[in-house]
């Protein structure tokens, strides 16, 4: 290898190359989305959708470069759990943090399940 | 009750060998004693409804809905990625609440996993016995519940109900 960074001989390692760099970018944006969103929400949102979709990237990637091999089913079967637990997860936190007591933000238009809750108890 | 764990054994026989993917002899063997065992201890705890098993044309909507989801996703990430590049941060969240016509435990969990992982929302709780959900909406377009379901639930109901009900 003379280039110290990547030699890129095949069409496939230039498609995943771009994958990993799109899920790369997209796990970026979901840092942003943590640092600028208001409240725990707003927040939720963001990490689990661009972080999903952006690891989900960066593992589509790493298939479309190793092929069916050892690593490259590892990665689709990682995929396939992300996909599957990630929601489980946003889910959870969301309802513990409201369970426990958390405000939504002053932006926030209506709050329907806190009404539901007040009128139960 | 013997289907049900017969099909939970091909699932985790499936998975083990393609997380050990060169498989040789011994891995293969492992394999078939631990997704036994798990099989015979769990295995009517997690399949409740063989028949639908022998359905083919369930097969094909559940392969049309990963498609439709995974484009819908693609959809949900540059949303929410322009929002948070945007200055302005134009958001407008709240908490709404939809009702959906689902009733099995595995529909109404690929139900909510699919409204999180899509435009703006994040299912909060479920309440089963109404058939409600409580979704966050990062943009909220209608506090009424029943432009929120159509918003929000129905173009998933519609396909999940022919996979899972």
């Amino acid at each position: 290898m003379n280039n110290p960074l990547f030699v890129i001989t095949n069409i496939h390692e230039l498609v995943g190359i771009i994958f990993i760099i799109l899920g790369v970018g997209f796990d970026i944006l979901g840092c942003l989305g943590l640092l600028r969103l208001p409240d725990v929400y707003n927040r939720l949102q963001a990490t689990t959708k661009c972080v999903t979709l952006g690891t989900c990237s960066i593992l589509l990637g790493t298939f479309i470069i190793k092929g069916f091999g050892a690593t490259g089913f590892k990665a689709i079967l990682t995929m396939v759990f992300l996909l599957l637990t990630t929601p489980v997860a946003a889910h959870a936190l969301a309802r513990g943090a409201h369970k426990s007591g958390v405000k939504l933000c002053d932006k926030s238009v209506c709050d329907k399940y806190k009404d539901d809750q007040d009128a139960l108890s | 009750m013997i289907m049900s764990k017969i099909i939970l054994f091909i699932f985790g026989f499936l998975v083990w060998v393609f997380l050990v993917w060169p498989a040789d002899w011994q891995h293969i063997l492992v394999g078939v004693a631990v997704a036994g065992f798990v099989a015979f201890v769990t295995g009517d705890m997690f399949v409740r409804r063989v028949h639908h098993f022998k359905n083919p044309s369930r097969y094909f909507w559940f392969l049309y809905y990963v498609v439709f989801f995974l484009w819908e996703c693609v959809k949900a990430n540059i949303d929410v990625a322009l929002r948070v590049m945007n200055p302005r941060l134009p958001i407008n969240p709240g908490i709404v609440k939809v009702k959906t016509t689902l009733k099995s435990d595995t529909g109404l969990t690929f139900l909510a996993n699919s409204i999180t992982l899509t435009p703006g929302t994040l299912c909060v709780d479920i309440d089963e016995e109404k058939g409600y959900l409580y979704i966050h909406w990062i943009d909220v377009r209608s506090q009424d519940i029943n432009k929120a379901t159509e918003l929000i639930v129905k173009r998933f109901e519609k396909v999940l109900k022919r996979v899972f009900e």
